[in-house]
């Protein structure tokens, strides 16, 4: 009896691994650049493309900047969140990345517009130096102009509630 | 017929009108040809089992222009890598890197290997010493003889 026991005990330990690799998200790719400076750009925005956005202007605020695109299906079902958080109080910049101008100006028209304002990165250099690979992102920064948090694939509700808000609070101290 | 034929060949011409048109060959053959040897060992961030070199997605192409440009830069083969670590972390990078956090990965299959060789070694061992020296008696081979020219 005892023999089969160092195998069993082995594949039960395979087979823990295995279990905890297949309930992972491949596509949770962990951001480097979390706990560093959020990194600079100016670019122009969407409304008003005369004015440009640099992130050194929300120095000292505790903001979320959120990547989106009128052509992002998942963009569609974040919206909502985005929009009644925006509604609460919640400071939210917005990249419209790899669009067209009038296609997302038509699309914040639609679907309401929880930014304060949004930067256009229409050739997505911004989006590069963010890491961005698959929208909507989020980057949680602090006052310091530090990424605290990256947050990929639509925000919910139940993330901004337990992971998102606190941390904002925590950070606003 | 011949409206038929008509039809058919102007289908057969359309054809080649709808087709897009080729992305213009690159200027520098050098540095497409460094371009494709560093992408290969680069991970497609959107289909995650493509390399950059192969992928198709838009962001991959968007890479592949910084990563032309960068080279177009002068920049070491090193450098393009960094540039992408530093934005999308080792994942970017088929052949991850030595560090403390990756020893296990590397040194891993070499452990298992020593763990097994010696754990055979001592199986061997420990069987060869279980097993009796097996000599046969007079009686025993008598009977076995016997046995032997029994069997037609």
């Amino acid at each position: 009896m005892n023999r089969f026991l160092l195998p069993l005990g082995l594949f039960i330990v395979l087979l823990g691994f295995l279990a905890v690799g297949l309930n992972r998200d491949p596509r949770e790719v962990p951001s480097p650049l979390v706990g560093k400076p959020a990194p600079a750009f100016e670019l122009p925005q969407l409304h008003q493309p005369d004015k440009t956005f640099a992130p050194k202007e929300m120095l000292g605020k505790v903001w979320l900047f959120n990547v989106w695109a009128s052509w992002c299906v998942s963009c569609r079902q974040e919206h909502p969140v985005l929009v009644k958080y925006a509604k609460q109080g919640v400071p939210v910049v917005g990249l419209d990345y790899k669009d067209q101008r009038e296609d997302g100006l038509r699309w914040l028209k639609q679907f309401g517009d929880p930014y304060l304002l949004s930067a256009w990165d229409g050739d997505g250099r911004v989006g590069i130096d963010y890491g961005v690979y698959g929208v909507p992102e989020t980057y949680l920064i602090d006052k310091s102009g530090t990424i605290r948090y990256k947050h990929i694939g639509p925000i919910t509700a139940e993330a901004m509630e337990q992971k998102i808000l606190p941390m904002m609070k925590e950070l606003d101290k | 017929m011949r409206g038929l034929i008509a039809v058919l060949a102007a289908l057969v011409f359309a054809t080649g009108a709808i087709g897009k048109e080729a992305a213009p060959l690159a200027e520098d053959e050098a540095v497409e040809k460094r371009l494709v040897k560093i992408a290969e060992e680069l991970r497609c961030l959107v289909c995650q089992n493509e390399s950059l070199a192969g992928s198709r997605a838009d962001l991959a192409e968007d890479l592949r222009r910084e990563v032309r440009g960068l080279i177009k830069q002068g920049r070491t083969d090193q450098e393009v890598k960094d540039f992408l670590v530093s934005r999308y972390g080792d994942f970017v990078l088929y052949q991850p890197p030595v560090k403390p956090t990756t020893w296990l990965l590397w040194g891993g299959p070499f452990l298992l290997l020593i763990v097994g060789v010696t754990a055979l070694i001592a199986y061997l061992r420990r069987r060869s010493s279980q097993v009796r020296k097996a000599e046969l008696t007079e009686d025993e081979r008598k009977r076995a003889e016997a046995l032997l020219k029994e069997t037609p």
